[in-house]
């Protein structure tokens, strides 16, 4: 029997500004039978979004499909004329968009939008449509499957709303559903519900699927036969298992090795007095809206949460988003000054906003942001970006500033070459290293990090993570690490507090790590995905 | 179709190495070729116009073009040629000036309220809203009528009608830039507001206000001539070019150049300046790795 999806030598290819065409899939052959979920896994810009598309007979924006097939049940994606291809897309293919936030209409229901596709394709009556979609909703376990669909799409959580538009993939009974990182917004624990309705709704439909990520414990749950892909090209194609525990390729070794926790191995050094902490936080408050009577904010982001930094260690924050991790870490940077509480460097307590607080405490203080892509200045060379903190701070300029940044390149390990380079020439990883680099042309004593690598690819996450304890080593600096994730903070930490709805609940160390005690902390360490196939059933539900 | 090798990427990169590459669009330096040459006209017209402006060579009125005199002569028969040369010298002067005055202004206080916030955006904008609540043309009128027509006169009253404008399109995007992180960082470094809107905001928002700033600077050519017409513009023997429009109005029905060269000149002032800020010289930033 013919396979549902095959692709056959499929080749893309993308034309710069510069109009040099680039081949960005290169002869790329994919086989998907009927009712099997194939998992496409690869670093960012390997072309996994892009193949994913083709299946839509769709090329982003400066893309085309150059040559090669994409049929999905018998039609071919590629050679038939757009009002062909419309009319497969909804009812043989559906797509599952990465952020389902963006992808919903904030000024139409739920449901509106859900049926929207029966009434293009002309599938279905109105309340039939309706009917369906409240069965397609009980399916996916979302809460009141009756009722759900009145709302907009600001009125439910993120997880919620990803199911949703599964939902509305699904309404078009598809032969094949694309999923486009769908979980990677998601915190591990709303991601373990999602994973487990996607599941559950395409087994029992029978429905094929292509899943996109650069997730290897994710695509473990879901898939039947896993990808991998690089530059455009196939490097190794197997089943989840032979991936997993008999992967042949070198890059698919890397990408498994990543994924080890590495502990680090870091010598009881120093601190047999213990000296005065670099960073003490005392009953810290802070959030949003007018102050009430009692001195607080009318939502508390963070409630009277109190920590403290030695030099030359660690403090990771843990929680899910929301829980007022990042609101924490601006309060300490001064960005969203605290209502209560002292924060004290070095000993001394410093003022509550950046604005009131001296140069030289702002400069031993530095915080570096999650996205790389909004922290860097487009407008800017690297070169400028890193020489303003060395002319503000150092009053550096001319050949020594050259010599400095030409140091803050080789520290983070970029070529030399890169410094007239802008931020949209960069990769993302590269990005995160400048962006790291700024930091440390302040020569602060403690960096702030803000889920630095949540962003990022394991592979390269994984690089970062190395680099920093590199640094950690050369300039004995301290960090105060805000994650979601584990296994990243758990690597580089020698302290992690874990949050929840703005409160301390729990502080661990790598020793306590195996044996948390407060319940939140048990479900959020459940939640993170293990390389394992079966993990998911064998969570409690 | 054979497979291209492996290695045409390199091969064409190669073509770009080391070179700091400008596109330049041909329509955008046509838009330049033209603003350039008026003003050229306008800096050199004293010396270049054949007749006096307010010379009558002519025994006609609405001559047709002829050896003698190019494009005809107008009304009065005068030298339409020399009036014209002489009448780039205030549209484009003044219009100029005007814009770049309303601009810089309203940039510059757009920015600062964006990046600054609190009572200054609110109160900068409201005062501006305020001046923005008065019809244009009945502001020149009154302020024209008041203090009387002269070029000062004019370039700043229509700098601050078009001021609002500026003020508003430009706080309108600085409030986006301003949410960045990168101006976050900036702000928690310590630095000044001059630094701020200057190197952190003012480079990101540059493309659209040089757009709108061709918008306005068409926007002021007209209302400079919709004012000249009025007769509140350039005063006699002087004339800008919508006010040569006005006063040959009346050649209309003969077809007589009087009338349609000025508002050629107009048009491919207007058009030119748009064509080349829509196409300014965009920096290749596609570089091979090596």
């Amino acid at each position: 029997m013919a396979p549902l999806v095959s692709i056959r030598n499929l080749r893309v290819e993308a034309t710069t500004d510069a109009g040099r065409k680039l081949q960005i899939i290169r002869g790329v052959n994919l086989d998907v039978a009927e009712g099997e979920i194939v998992a496409l896994i690869g670093e960012s810009g390997s072309g996994k979004t892009t193949i994913a598309m083709t299946l839509l007979g769709h090329a982003r924006p400066g893309c085309r499909i150059v040559g090669g097939e994409v049929r999905v049940d018998g039609a071919d994606m590629v050679a038939l004329g757009e009002h062909e291809r419309a009319a497969i897309r909804g009812t043989k293919v559906a797509y599952v968009p990465q952020s389902a936030a963006a992808a919903f209409n904030p000024a139409m229901t739920i449901m509106a939008q859900v049926i929207e596709v029966t009434a293009i394709h002309k599938l279905m009556s109105a309340d039939a449509a309706r009917a369906k979609a409240i069965e397609l909703f009980k399916a996916l376990s979302l809460p009141e499957p009756e009722t759900i669909g009145d709302r907009y799409p600001h009125q439910v959580s993120g997880g919620q709303l990803q199911r949703l538009a599964a939902a509305m993939a699904l309404i078009g009974n598809p032969r094949v559903i694309i999923f486009d990182e769908p979980t990677t917004a998601l915190d591990v624990t709303t991601q373990v519900e999602v994973l487990r309705a996607f599941k559950a709704v395409t087994a029992r439909h029978g429905i094929a699927g292509v899943y996109v990520s650069h997730d290897l414990a994710v695509v473990a749950q879901i898939a039947d036969r896993i990808v991998v892909l690089r530059h455009g090209e196939v490097q190794e194609v197997g089943t989840t298992e032979q991936i997993l525990f008999a992967a042949r390729h070198p890059y698919t070794r890397q990408l498994l090795a990543a994924f080890e926790p590495k502990r680090q191995d870091r010598a009881a050094e120093v601190a047999a007095d213990r000296p005065v902490p670099l960073l003490e936080v005392r009953d810290l408050t802070a959030g949003y809206g007018p102050i009430k009577r009692d001195g607080t904010p009318a939502v508390a982001a963070v409630k009277s949460v109190s920590l403290s930094v030695e030099r030359g260690k660690n403090l990771g924050i843990i929680g899910e988003s929301g829980c007022g991790k990042s609101t924490l870490a601006r309060a300490i940077a001064g960005i969203m000054p605290g209502y209560l509480g002292q924060v004290r460097f070095n000993g001394q307590e410093i003022a509550a906003t950046a604005a009131e607080r001296s140069r030289e405490d702002l400069k031993q203080m530095q915080i570096v942001f999650q996205h790389a892509d909004t922290a860097l200045n487009p407008a800017k060379s690297v070169e400028d970006i890193l020489g303003r903190p060395l002319t503000f701070y150092h009053g550096m300029d001319g050949r020594t500033r050259d010599k400095r940044i030409d140091q803050l390149l080789d520290m983070v390990h970029l070529p030399r070459l890169l410094r007239s380079r802008r931020p949209g020439e960069l990769s993302g990883g590269q990005k995160q290293r400048v962006n790291f680099a700024r930091a440390l042309a302040a020569d602060p004593k403690l960096i702030i990090c803000d889920e630095i690598t949540s962003a990022l690819d394991t592979v390269v996450a994984a690089a970062i993570i190395e680099l920093l304890r590199e640094l950690q080593r050369e300039l004995s600096l301290s960090y105060v690490f805000i994650s979601h994730d584990l296994s990243v903070v758990e690597a580089i930490c020698d302290e992690i507090v874990v949050m929840y709805r703005g409160e301390r609940v729990e502080q661990l160390t790598p020793e306590t790590l195996a044996t948390p005690s407060h319940a939140y902390t048990q479900l959020l360490f459940a939640s993170v995905p293990k390389l394992d196939p079966r993990w998911l059933e064998s969570l409690p539900a | 179709m054979k497979r291209p090798p492996a290695n045409t990427i390199a091969v064409l990169g190669t073509k770009f190495r080391g070179r700091v590459g400008y596109r330049v669009n041909p329509v955008g330096l046509i838009g330049l070729a033209i603003i350039v040459a008026w003003t050229v006209v306008a800096l050199t017209a004293p010396l270049i116009i054949p007749h006096s402006v307010g010379e009558i060579v002519d025994f006609d009125y609405f001559g047709p073009m002829s050896r003698t005199l190019w494009l005809g002569s107008d009304y009065l028969g005068r030298d339409m040629l020399s009036r014209i040369l002489m009448g780039a010298r205030y549209t484009v002067g003044i219009s100029l000036a005007a814009v770049a005055i309303a601009c810089t202004c309203g940039v510059v206080l757009g920015m600062t309220a964006a990046v600054t916030g609190g009572w200054v955006d609110t109160i900068l904008s409201r005062l501006l809203d305020a001046l923005n609540s008065i019809p244009s043309k009945l502001f020149g009128l009154v302020v024209v009528a008041a203090v009387g027509s002269s070029i000062p006169v004019l370039i700043l009253t229509l700098s601050v009608i078009y001021i609002p404008g500026a003020y508003r399109f430009a706080r309108a995007l600085a409030v986006n830039v301003n949410t960045m992180d990168f101006v976050l960082v900036a702000r928690i470094r310590g630095e000044s507001l001059f630094y701020l809107i200057r190197a952190e905001i003012l480079p990101n928002i540059l493309g659209p206000v040089l757009a709108d700033f061709g918008l306005r600077f068409v926007f002021i050519v007209l209302l400079l001539s919709g004012l000249s017409f009025l007769g509140l513009g350039v005063q006699p023997p002087y004339a800008d070019w919508g006010a040569l429009v006005r006063e040959n109005i009346g050649g209309l029905p003969y077809g007589a150049p009087a009338v349609i060269v000025p508002s050629l000149a107009i048009a491919s002032l207007t058009i030119s300046v748009n064509l080349f800020i829509d196409n300014l010289p965009a920096k290749i930033r596609d570089k091979e790795e090596h």
